[in-house]
């Protein structure tokens, strides 16, 4: 075979060009799929994963879509993505509103789990992280109503850690406490029975991924109590400092703010629960005066 | 359309010489297998009886057999992850298994895509429907290499995104949606685009089975081919007719009798239209150059 004949000199013509055009036409469809791959990755808010599930970048690399999770599920909480759903085709999620993960102590799908898709070194369902609770709607809450509904916080099954109810004074009323389900997201695993529970027809607590739900502090913020707390005392001379003026909204009244504009200083009541522990003033209706 | 009339059906002299049931039996045996195999899968969620758990990706058989499909496997890899040890275990099973029996036993004896691309290929043939192909029979290794090329890029399990074949098996078992909608999409594109246009150029999934079973030892052999009588009803019935020719009429050019290239399927259509039992199951060593002999 001499490569100069002018035939095998075709021959390579005609194998360049149905490579290119094998290239491109290919090459056309890979970048459609990997477009397509990178929207998959885009989670939907609601979407739950489950328990021990690496962060969506990683886990449509590890998920083989086998379903081998939904299967050992004990409450049929997982199911597989269908083509026409937003997450990827084939990959186990859970909408916590239709049924939230029930926390199985031996977390059976996590051990289903033929690949690290779900992390194999999550023992303890209350290290789970599959999102956070947050209080979404305040405007919705019963609890933010001044009601005693209470269910989000009744139903968490780490009630009293994930979910505190936090005492606040109802100034609607003047004379009532509102009780506020509040998300501790260090305890919270996103099971999903808060907004599962939720009495609303639309939940105002929902679990969100944590990326959503969460803020994060500047890496060089201190807090100043904690601080104060950790070095067993102030850190400056509090003596030499000052105190700027600052001015409140119209109309409120903070006990014992000096108000520059007036040079008056309002009387100290104290507040219950605060740290400074002054004693608190009865409110109207206990004896006290309004 | 008088074409339809006229025209001889694929193995016609076949059913006179073997009856229905011999010129078929490769056909049904493979039915009963795609359909058991699917049937394994199905008396779970239908009858709570667990047999297989899962799907073709990665299923879980009597709580001790792993089997996981290497290809999806590979993707995994090259996006960074490796499984768990009961994953690389299934690879193991699954990549000795297709390796002596030959990887496109997968397409043919298991697929479920198979099943409707034959249906197309069967209507097509009944309907007369004309026309060349114009994608080559390697468009699929394109393919194949770009979803490796793309998991390792995008960091997901790329071909997974659309693979019909998994999107198929595992809406029968998990809930269909809208893959129906993929599966027809498939079924008229092979009816009326493009004739064995899925399995025969585009699947990446065969293609990387047709690799893994490159030197398998169980291969399909015209052994008998001097007793071939140029009917072609076998090049009409194959799915992957070009693999025929170089095995069957091999005689003179120094060639043996067993089809060695890697995307015959060993679904042994050829053997059962074969009204002269030209073609057998056999191994790819008992491969002579000269098969007068055996055919005389």
């Amino acid at each position: 075979m001499n490569s100069k004949t002018p035939k095998s000199n075709a021959a390579r013509r005609q194998f360049l060009f149905d490579s290119a055009k094998m290239a491109c036409g290919v090459g056309m469809l890979g970048l459609g799929l990997g477009l397509y791959a990178k929207q998959s990755k885009a989670l939907p808010a609601l979407a739950l994963r489950p328990p021990g599930a690496l962060p969506e970048s990683d886990f449509l690399g590890a998920c083989i879509r086998c379903g081998l999770c939904v299967r050992d599920c004990p409450y049929n909480t997982l199911e597989l993505a269908k083509p026409e759903d937003p997450v990827a085709t084939g990959t186990p999620y859970f909408t916590a509103r239709n049924i939230p993960c029930e926390m199985c102590e031996d977390i059976p799908c996590v051990k289903a789990c033929p690949t690290k898709a779900l992390d194999h070194a999550l023992t303890d369902i209350n290290k789970a992280k599959m999102g956070v609770a947050v209080l979404i709607d305040h405007e919705t809450c019963l609890n933010f109503l001044g009601l005693r509904c209470d269910v989000c916080y009744r139903v968490c099954p780490v009630i009293d850690k994930a979910i505190t109810l936090d005492m606040q004074p109802n100034t609607r009323t003047g004379r009532h406490a509102m009780f506020l389900p509040t998300v501790h997201s260090e305890h919270c695993t996103g099971c999903g029975k808060c907004e599962k529970s939720c009495v609303l027809e639309e939940a105002a607590i929902r679990v969100l991924p944590p990326k959503l739900a969460k803020g994060e502090l500047g890496h060089h913020y201190r807090v100043g109590w904690e601080e104060q707390k950790k070095a067993g005392g102030s850190l400056i001379d509090e003596s030499k400092m000052l105190d700027l003026p600052d001015r409140l909204p119209e109309g409120a009244v903070l006990p014992g703010h000096y108000d520059p504009a007036s040079g008056h200083t309002e009387a100290m009541r104290g507040m219950a629960g605060s740290e400074a522990g002054v004693i608190p003033s009865h409110p109207p209706g206990l004896g006290g005066k309004p | 359309m008088s074409q339809i009339a006229n025209k001889k059906r694929i193995g016609a002299e076949a059913v006179e010489e073997k009856g229905w049931l011999g010129a078929h039996k490769w056909l049904l045996l493979r039915r009963i297998s795609q359909l058991s195999i699917l049937g394994l899968f199905l008396i779970g969620p239908l009858a709570g009886i667990w047999v297989v758990k899962g799907n073709l990706n990665y299923s879980h058989t009597l709580g001790v057999l792993p089997l996981t499909d290497p290809y999806v496997a590979l993707q995994s890899l090259l996006a960074g992850h490796v499984p768990e040890t009961l994953g690389l275990v299934g690879v193991a099973i699954v990549l000795v298994f297709y390796f002596l029996v030959g990887g496109r036993v997968y397409c043919s004896w298991v697929c479920p895509i198979n099943m409707v691309t034959d249906a197309a290929g069967w209507l097509r043939d009944r309907l007369g429907i004309k026309g060349a192909s114009s994608l080559s029979a390697k468009t699929r290794y394109w393919i194949l290499g770009m979803t490796f090329i793309g998991s390792a890029v995008t960091g997901v399990v790329l071909w997974e995104l659309i693979n019909p074949v998994s999107m198929l098996h595992r809406g029968l078992i998990f809930g269909v949606g809208a893959t129906w909608m993929v599966v027809l999409a498939i079924f008229l594109f092979d009816l009326f685009v493009m004739s064995r246009g899925w399995c025969g150029r585009l699947c990446p999934v065969g293609a990387f089975y047709s690799l893994l079973g490159r030197w398998s030892p169980l291969r399909i052999s015209a052994n008998k081919r001097s007793a071939c009588n140029d009917c072609m009803d076998c090049f009409e019935v194959c799915p992957e007719p070009q693999v025929i020719r170089p095995a069957l009429k091999g005689e003179g050019k120094g060639v043996g009798p067993v089809i060695l290239a890697p995307n015959c399927t060993n679904c042994g259509r050829c053997i059962d239209v074969c009204s002269k039992d030209v073609f057998t199951y056999g191994l790819r060593f008992n491969n002579p150059v000269s098969t007068e002999k055996a055919g005389a």
